[in-house]
């Protein structure tokens, strides 16, 4: 039976003459492992993805940590030439975007692989091997990024890396070309995550998991990789410019030959400050999902929620000049940006208001994962109303490169971004590991990171009003800001401890995991979206059958219901509608080396750049090899064991020969972002997952 | 071409969860569209960058490098030439759509070769026309501010027609290795309209704009 005329789209055609499908380039076999370090390696998991987002995450963290406390260790008496002023340059500006780039969003980029998937109902993310090529991707940048330490030092611009500090005649090392292309090479992994993700989110949601029933997690991390999408080019540019004024003399930032400072400004904050909702938001959907569930309650104003953050998305667009209100970019733009600065804390506030009022007549129960968030609360409104200061621009003049603005900007990012986080790990640690973290300790941990950080931030407003300048390596003694800077040091050392006895505490709970093997059970906090409908630690293949969605917080349903008196009673045991996982006739994707080879060639035509081209020909024939690779070898291994032959009959339909079929070619993902060498970006697609 | 296996027009007849995506686009066909509207950004990233410096050298005395600038030296009939070839490839492209649509591997095939052919005839053209830029009118690189955002935003797109002409070839590669999916070709193919799409606004605003 031939159909000739319409053959749909997603219908294969021409003759398959692979006869080898399973070793595509007859070089590599294709991975097999499931225990081990290679079973990690070439995962395309997006659970161990997340986890391994979160590993290295945590090591650039510490990293940052250590710089921050250099910072504050230099600047705790008037006049120490601990640090000398070059490398306290390079200090604070290795701290700030290894906080921003390497920390804060891959931290929240583990949350959204492993959650995502299972807060939607769904398998795996729509395109597994993207998602393994954007972790590996961005971690060869990071790495690259820190490798500028032992290659001549690191970049010393600050974050923004203002033009024309940044050109080769003020910055002469090799610093800022490390940051220029690592940025790239991690905007290139972030551009494939974010495409990744928003796909994931509007293709593969359960039945019934209409948008307006999806989680408020959910939602955020949605809008976040929207904002990715739309924002990173935007830095890439900038960073493309920079590189070739750096690297092929041009002049694009280059006053002096006709370039405008000006527009790198613009370039960066039009990315800039989107990027402060990519770093913020993941955490406001933490605290949305863990203070109903220890208030008891349902998230207050669901559609508001969802709501404003969609209107933060929109207006994080139109307020990027109010960090360049002191440049004379003339009045109008002032008070255009202006206005929209301070319409853009309406979201923001209606957001405090709902966590406020879900827990408002709550049965509220203050363990850690629960102070965190409430924590963020109030930190992150104090950081807020000072951010709503920086709105009117005749005192933003004044706080400009001044202590308030860095007091600010931890406040939201710290208070805001990283309590949120943390008050995540609390939330999620069971369904992930199998076991709590410790809540003694945990307690420990959170008293001591809030006084440690209002002692070490809180400070800095009154230096700030002083006239103390960020950036400046030391102080004066007749300045008058030794005695709030001691404060500040002691403050950040507190920190640090707390960060001490949260790894004291990872470690003490993995131990007793061990010895007393405590089973969480699937639902531990009796909670409400469907990730907590399967075991912990979550099965491989998340889900036995995929639920069939009918409510928001549908989990929550299936075991609550209401009498006729409108009281909240229990219709089932949790143990009845949680799934066991033990459904082993589940398709899943096959794990790749290709990701790896990717990503390692990019660090490796990075330096090619930076010090001599013909180093970056390893790389470029590197990177052309493993996009063959990857186009020519199926999504799902034949031979892999899990073939749709040997699926049983009841448990679905086949999967109509997915093997045969490794459809999509050359997904464009963003190698045209970057540097030459044109090898396509090309990333198969992948069949979904669902089986 | 060979027949359909039965239970691959069951599925056509009776989507199940498998097949049916929340929106109904394909994951692959959706994740092109997302990619290219971060695209559009880089473009436009670029474009405003030439649009600022386009004619700075003239504006302010006394640059190094002179106030040569490159809209003194197009030559449009011979852009709008190559432009027509960008465009016309297109069409190609569609026709190679339209053919795997029918199971025809061969005019697929034809077709495809056609647009890597125009598309490889407009990078010939483009190079050909830098050459003209370097050697005969000394606009360099690094001359001044308009030149270097000219050879960026020019070069970007080109370096994404090479792109596009690689995949090309890469399918027709494909082609007599292993069955394939239509609608691999149609998300290729949105991917080269975006390409031409993006060259007319470039042509439109760089050279026809003064």
């Amino acid at each position: 039976m031939a159909i000739t005329e319409q053959t749909p789209l997603e219908l294969t055609t021409g003759e398959d003459r692979t006869s080898s499908a399973g070793d595509p380039m007859g070089v590599f076999a294709r991975p097999r492992a499931n225990t081990g370090w290679r079973s990690w390696v070439n995962t395309v998991d997006h659970k161990k993805i997340g986890i391994m987002y979160g590993v290295a995450s945590f090591f650039f963290f510490l990293v940052a940590g250590v710089e921050a406390l250099m910072i504050r260790t230099q600047l705790a008496v008037p006049g120490s030439q601990l640090l000398s002023a070059d490398l306290y340059n390079q200090v604070f500006t290795m701290h700030g975007v290894t906080m921003v780039f390497m920390v804060v969003m891959p931290l929240a980029a583990a949350f959204a692989n492993y959650l995502l998937p299972l807060q939607i109902g769904a398998r795996d993310v729509s395109f597994p091997r993207m998602n393994a090529l954007s972790l590996w991707i961005w971690l060869s940048g990071a790495i690259f990024f820190n490798t500028s330490w032992f290659l001549g030092g690191g970049a010393d611009g600050g974050w923004f890396n203002y033009a024309p500090n940044a050109s080769v005649t003020f910055s002469p090392g090799f610093g800022i070309d490390f940051y220029a292309i690592g940025l790239i090479i991690m905007g290139i992994g972030s551009t494939v995550s974010a495409v990744n993700l928003t796909v994931t989110v509007l293709n593969m949601r359960a039945p019934g998991m209409t948008l307006m029933k999806m989680p408020v997690f959910t939602w955020m991390m949605f809008i976040t990789q929207v904002l990715l999408v739309f924002a990173l080019p935007v830095i890439t540019v900038a960073l493309l410019l920079l590189s070739f004024d750096r690297i092929f003399d041009a002049a694009f930032f280059d006053a002096s030959k006709g370039g405008d400072p000006f527009l790198w400004q613009h370039l960066f904050w039009i990315f800039g400050h989107p990027e402060v909702y990519i770093m913020v938001l993941p955490a406001f959907g933490i605290v949305s999902e863990v203070i109903p569930v220890f208030s008891r309650k349902p998230i207050f104003g669901y559609p508001f929620m969802v709501g404003s953050g969609i209107a933060i998305g929109f207006m994080g667009w139109g307020v990027w000049a109010h960090h360049m209100f002191a440049s004379g970019m003339g009045q109008m733009s002032i008070l255009a940006f202006s206005l929209a600065t301070l319409f853009i804390a309406v979201p923001t506030g209606v957001k405090v208001l709902n966590w406020l009022a879900t827990m408002y007549g709550g049965r509220l129960r203050f363990n850690t994962a629960m102070l965190f968030s409430v924590a963020l609360v109030g930190m992150f409104t104090i950081g807020g109303l000072s951010g709503v200061s920086h709105a009117f621009a005749p005192a933003d003049t004044q706080q400009t490169d001044t202590y308030y603005i860095v007091a600010h900007f931890h406040y939201v990012l710290f208070g805001g971004a990283l309590l949120g986080l943390f008050s995540g790990m609390y939330f999620w640690w069971p369904k992930v590991f199998g076991h709590f973290l410790g809540e003694r300790l945990g307690k420990w941990h959170f008293w001591l990171t809030l006084i440690g950080f209002n002692l070490t931030f809180g400070p800095q407003h009154i230096l700030g009003l002083q006239g103390m300048m960020r950036r400046t390596y030391t102080y004066f003694d007749d300045q008058g800001f030794s005695t709030w800077n001691l404060v500040s040091t002691i403050g950040s050392y507190i920190i640090a401890i707390s960060v001490l006895v949260f790894m004291w505490n990872m470690g003490a709970s993995y131990r007793k995991h061990r010895r007393e093997r405590v089973d969480p059970g699937p639902d531990p906090w009796d909670a409400r979206s469907l990730e907590w409908m399967v075991p912990s630690p979550t099965p491989e293949h998340n889900f036995d059958e995929t639920p069939v969605v009918e409510e928001f917080d549908e989990f929550w349903h299936r075991k609550y219901g209401h009498d006729e008196n409108g009281r909240l009673v229990r219709i089932a045991k949790t143990s009845d509608v949680a799934q066991t996982g033990q459904n082993a006739n589940v398709h899943l994707p096959s794990p790749s080396y290709w990701p790896l080879v990717i990503a390692i060639s990019m660090p490796l035509i990075g330096y090619g750049l930076i010090f001599n081209l013909w180093w970056a020909v390893p790389g470029a024939i590197l990177l052309i090899a493993g996009c063959y690779g990857w186009v020519m070898e199926p999504s799902t291994d034949p031979a892999g064991g899990h073939h749709h032959d040997d699926h049983d009959p009841e448990a679905g339909p086949p999967d109509a020969a997915v093997a045969e079929l490794a459809k999509g070619e050359d997904l464009e993902t963003g190698m045209s972002n970057g540097t030459d060498d044109g090898g396509p970006e090309s990333s198969t697609t992948e069949e979904a997952p669902v089986g | 071409m060979g027949d359909l296996m039965y239970e691959e027009v069951e599925d056509l007849e009776f989507p199940d969860d498998i097949h049916v995506t929340s929106t109904g686009i394909s994951n692959e066909k959706l994740g092109m569209w997302v990619y290219l509207a971060s695209d559009c950004l880089l473009f436009g990233g670029m474009i405003s960058t030439y649009l600022i410096y386009k004619n700075r050298p003239a504006q302010i005395e006394g640059l190094e490098g002179g106030d040569i600038i490159p809209s003194q030296f197009f030559d449009i009939p011979f852009t709008s030439m190559t432009s027509f070839i960008l465009l016309m490839s297109s069409l190609t492209m569609v026709l190679s759509v339209n053919a795997i649509m029918r199971g025809d591997m061969v005019r697929m095939r034809l077709w495809l070769v056609a647009t890597t052919v125009l598309g490889s005839m407009f990078l010939a053209g483009q190079a050909y026309e830098f050459t003209i830029f370097y050697f005969d009118d000394g606009l360099g690189f690094t001359t001044n501010v308009a030149t270097s955002a000219f050879y960026a935003l020019t070069g970007l797109h080109g370096v994404h027609v090479l792109i596009g002409v690689i995949m090309l070839l890469t399918m027709v590669g494909i082609s007599y290795r292993r069955k394939m999916h239509a609608e691999a070709v149609e998300v290729v193919g949105l991917y080269w309209h975006f390409v031409d799409i993006v060259w007319v606004v470039i042509f439109t605003v760089v050279y026809l704009i003064p």
